[in-house]
């Protein structure tokens, strides 16, 4: 007990004049001040170049000035709508792709794997550690004309149909819309299944028990009360997949041919190869209001606010 | 400065308005003896803990001023107080196990030696063996311990606990605050000690002071608080009372005499916290257990001099020691007494008519312009 | 039926597994085709079982370069990103300030853009100011974008910490750095080394934005890109096999060490 009763040590003697809050004023300033300014160079900066860039003509050999010539975008809508509304539809068939493989697979992980949960969620994430790039072209082999997947497609005259309703031609899957799209559901699915998950795991597993109690079959159960509640996963598990898909030129480029090819891979030719600046810049501004449209429109219409 | 008043908490004028206008605890001045152990007694959001954070630094407050003794620590940042505090749900450091968790305060201070008192410091809260485990691996209860040795350890003069039994239950709670009795009484530091639980103020501190919408009620030993209440609301708050709307008849002696639903009552006139004026109101209480209950035929046993009051058992609930019973009365239509069981009256059942009677010594007299329901949990509902 | 109520009752089960196998079936194909030996230049078909490629990993030319470009951009562009996403974070948790709204949407809108956006935006800033694109080219766009991940994940840790954690500290005699470096730091650490692993992982794998914005350096996945129209080496595929099995192993290796220290303590 005598430690406990010795006199107490020495404290500051003088009060300080300023309370110490004050002092933080301007710490959250200082805090944000490199990356914020950071994002707005490399980031909202090269947006308004880019903006510049599209109304400018020139060449490369006398330099661009700005004109304010908007026919540039006149010009590239009327030129590339093909690859603007594939890039969509691509997309938009991935992420549909998506949200029906990735959502029995993120439900296996929160409610039915018990002790192989981790493994599983593992299994999910450890592609990522091998190059996407290594990966897709895997599906080249997985694909091949005279392979395994293709075989079992013909002799099951999948592929005629498939083939009559323009996914694929000439009996083959690569170089076709299918494999696009096959590769996109692919790249994309982990971007799926991870929100997916978690707003699965955070449902109290009581609320199945309860709705079973209360009359409820289990496919009732999983439209009236599980889906309805990861609708935030879903939310933000579609955004995840079309965003980057919309975007993408990868899968076109090695699983595709040149009429498989999506609006990145314009914007890509245009701005490497053909070095048409103002045309690419056009281009890659609508594809960047066009998704921020339709991002927020459907932000709005499912009502969920906190995507971040 | 001497060393009586070396630990005295005094707050002059002090009073918290926040940002948006909301007003936690009105202007007040309040004094802790040195070496006393004080609660701070109110419903959640009366100011109690609030008033507790601006104590220990947590909290600048906006009028007033804060004195340790005699240096005034208003504007001091918390870690330059000489004062500690066991948080709400104890904020142990999850990733330091016990024995960091407990030398934190130390090192912090430049002290390299730790290892002999914080050792020593495990021993006296019973937790030598666990010295090296993390928080999580700990009951509530020792990690109550850890949180009270984490702040002891740095000898405060102060010691502030926000509500720091409230996530334990009822038994361990019962346990520790004879344990944190028997610490204060040991070390001898001034304890400052907020809660919302009446009877958890009135076992452990010396003095209560009851909070409610950001003032001091009352303030005062346990005892005097229950048998003599200044307020409806410490009246209710502070275990049950029955009161009575009445009107001042005459006065006699030091005795105030009563109107209440045709009969008369008897308040000795030094009980009675209100000006009593004939034909003035005032409400009338008295608590639970000082009322004797005696069926209706035997009416005439009863001797002179007590109040009493006719009525009809509406309810009675056997809880072992006693019984609860509500009587139905013409004053008051939920009287409720409790009767010890020693004797058990079996004609006492639901219809039976009977006449209430306590001494006119337990009745006290409140001002009736104040809220009947004040501090009530149905009001707190 | 007993069949058919099995079947019933683990649909969702097989559904999940077989999405898994989906998944998992590109790596199945890189980790067999890194022991092929392939008769042109492609290694799209099996031919024959040969270790020559595990024996000699950095035997094509420019490859391992390549990846230890990539190696050491991922770095930097981590350690930047952290350190930038960490103090954005803490700023946004803890303080109030004016423009918060508008640093939310800074913060939100590059992981709501297509890269190619970022990419082709990017180029076009970096062509305006005359700047020599390379690796610092490419460490500052993977930082960009980098950042946000960072912010978000330890955001998220940092607001589901017990403020009084850090009130504790202060009233145990920490000022407001020992505060920060004894309880606030450690607290938030598992929210910083998530994000800064996400950092390592987007930044080594990215092509889009690197390919706009490289010049002539050749990071690993632009050397896969490369490859896949110049002709794919099998080490491609041992590197691929190595990195998930690292990964595996690394994370199998972690969860066993805290199982383990978790029995021993409870």
């Amino acid at each position: 007990m005598a430690t406990l009763t010795e006199a107490p040590p020495p404290l500051a003697p003088a009060p300080e004049k300023k309370p110490a809050r004050k002092r933080g004023r301007f710490t959250p300033y200082w805090l944000l001040l490199p990356g914020i300014l950071w994002l707005i160079i490399f980031f909202a900066l090269p947006m308004i170049y880019q903006a510049s860039t599209s109304v400018q003509t020139g060449s490369l050999e006398e330099g661009y000035k700005v004109t304010w010539h908007f026919a540039t975008y006149w010009d590239a809508l009327s030129e590339y709508w093909p690859q603007f509304l594939r890039s969509v539809f691509y997309a938009a068939a991935a992420t549909v792709l998506c949200l029906l493989l990735g959502y029995p697979l993120a439900y296996l992980i929160a409610f039915r794997a018990g002790r192989w949960r981790n493994l599983i969620m593992i299994l999910v994430i450890a592609p990522f550690f091998t190059s996407f790039l290594i990966r897709t072209l895997a599906w080249k082999t997985i694909l091949a004309d005279n392979g395994p997947v293709v075989h079992v497609l013909n002799s099951l005259h999948i592929l005629s149909l498939t083939d009559f309703l323009g996914w694929t031609a000439g009996d083959r899957v690569l170089a076709t819309p299918l494999a696009v799209v096959c590769g996109l559901t692919y790249n994309f699915l982990p971007f799926m299944i991870l929100p997916l998950y978690t707003s699965l795991e955070r449902i109290d597993g009581r609320l199945h028990e309860a709705a079973g109690d209360l009359y409820a079959k289990p496919w009732t159960t999983f439209r009236k009360v599980t889906f309805p509640l990861s609708m935030p996963g879903v939310v933000s598990g579609t955004l995840l997949t079309f965003i980057p898909a919309a975007g993408d030129y990868v899968n076109a480029e090695l699983l595709g041919s040149t009429d498989t090819r999506m609006i990145g891979n314009v914007i890509q030719t245009q701005f490497l190869r053909i070095l048409d600046y103002p045309t690419a810049a056009a281009l890659s501004f609508i594809l960047m209001a066009a998704i921020l449209a339709m991002v927020t429109i459907y932000i709005r219409r499912s009502g969920t606010e906190d995507l971040v | 400065m001497t060393t009586d008043s070396s630990g005295d908490v005094r707050l002059t004028g002090i009073g918290k308005t926040y940002d948006n206008g909301f007003t936690a605890v009105q202007p007040m001045d309040l004094t802790v003896p040195q070496g006393s152990f004080f609660a701070l007694l109110g419903a959640s959001g009366c100011g109690k803990t609030t008033t507790l954070r601006m104590i220990a630094g947590l909290e600048e407050p906006t009028t007033g001023t804060v004195h340790l003794g005699d240096q005034d620590v208003t504007h001091l940042p918390p870690y330059k107080r000489p004062v500690n505090t066991v948080f709400q749900s104890y904020a142990l450091f999850p990733h330091l196990d016990i024995f960091e968790n407990v030398a934190f305060g130390l090192r912090r201070r430049g002290i390299k030696s730790v290892k002999k008192q914080v050792e020593d410091m495990l021993e006296l809260v019973q937790l030598g063996e666990q010295a090296r485990k993390k928080p999580h691996q700990l009951s509530g209860g020792q990690q109550q311990r850890v949180a009270v040795a984490r702040a002891l350890i740095n000898h405060p003069k102060v010691l502030l606990l926000d509500e720091p039994l409230g996530a334990l239950d009822l038994k361990l709670r019962r346990q520790m605050q004879l344990e944190l009795k028997r610490i204060q009484t040991e070390v001898g530091i001034t304890f400052v000690h907020v809660t919302h639980d009446q009877e958890e103020a009135m076992t452990m501190a010396d003095t209560v002071a009851v909070m409610n919408a950001g003032r001091v009620e009352q303030l005062g030993s346990p005892a005097d608080l229950y048998e003599n209440p200044n307020t409806t609301f410490v009246a209710n708050f502070l275990g049950t009372s029955n009161l009575i709307e009445a009107e001042v008849d005459t006065k006699s002696g030091d005795d105030i005499i009563l109107k209440a639903g045709g009969g008369k009552l008897v308040l000795p006139e030094a009980r009675c916290s209100a000006p009593a004026t004939t034909g003035g109101k005032v409400l009338v209480g008295v608590r639970p257990e000082k009322i004797s209950l005696t069926h209706a035929d035997d009416a005439g046993s009863i001797p002179e001099g007590r109040n009493r009051i006719t009525g009809k058992v509406a309810d009675a609930s056997f809880i072992g020691v006693s019984t609860q019973y509500v009587i139905d009365s013409a004053v008051c239509p939920e009287f409720a007494v409790y009767v010890q069981n020693i004797e058990r009256d079996g004609r006492l059942v639901p219809g039976a008519d009977v006449v209430l009677h306590w001494s006119p010594a337990h009745t006290f007299g409140l001002d009736a312009a104040q809220d009947i329901d004040a501090g009530t949990e149905e009001e707190a509902a | 039926m007993p069949f058919v109520n099995w079947l019933k009752k683990n649909l969702v089960v097989i559904a999940g597994l077989l999405t898994l196998g989906y998944l998992l079936l590109p790596n199945v194909i890189v980790t067999v085709f890194s022991f092929n030996k392939p008769k042109g230049r492609f290694n799209y078909e099996w031919q024959q079982f040969s270790l020559d490629a595990w024996k000699q990993p950095c035997g094509v030319a420019d490859m391992c370069g390549s990846l230890s470009i990539s190696l050491r951009i991922a770095a930097l562009a981590t350690i930047g990103a952290t350190v930038l996403g960490t103090m954005i974070a803490f700023a946004l948790v803890r303080y109030r300030f004016r423009a918060r709204g508008a640093v939310n949407s800074l913060i939100f809108l590059p992981m709501a853009m297509p890269e190619v956006v970022m990419a082709a935006s990017l180029l076009t800033l970096f062509l305006n100011m005359g700047a020599q694109l390379g690796f610092y080219t490419i460490l500052i766009a993977h930082i960009m974008f980098c950042l946000s991940f960072v912010v978000t994940a330890v955001k998220a840790r940092v607001m589901s910490m017990d403020p009084r954690l850090e009130e504790a500290a202060r009233d145990l005699y920490a000022g407001p750095v020992q505060t920060f470096v004894r309880v606030t730091l450690p607290i938030a650490a598992p929210g910083i080394a998530a994000g800064a692993l996400l950092s390592f992982a987007l930044s080594f794998d990215d092509f889009i934005i690197t390919n706009f914005n490289a010049g002539s350096t050749v990071t690993f996945p632009m050397f896969v890109w490369g490859s896949a129209q110049r002709g794919t080496p099998v080490q491609i595929n041992v590197i691929g096999t190595a990195m998930f099995l690292v990964a595996v192993l690394f994370v199998l290796a972690s969860m066993l060490i805290n199982n383990r220290r978790n029995r021993q303590k409870a």
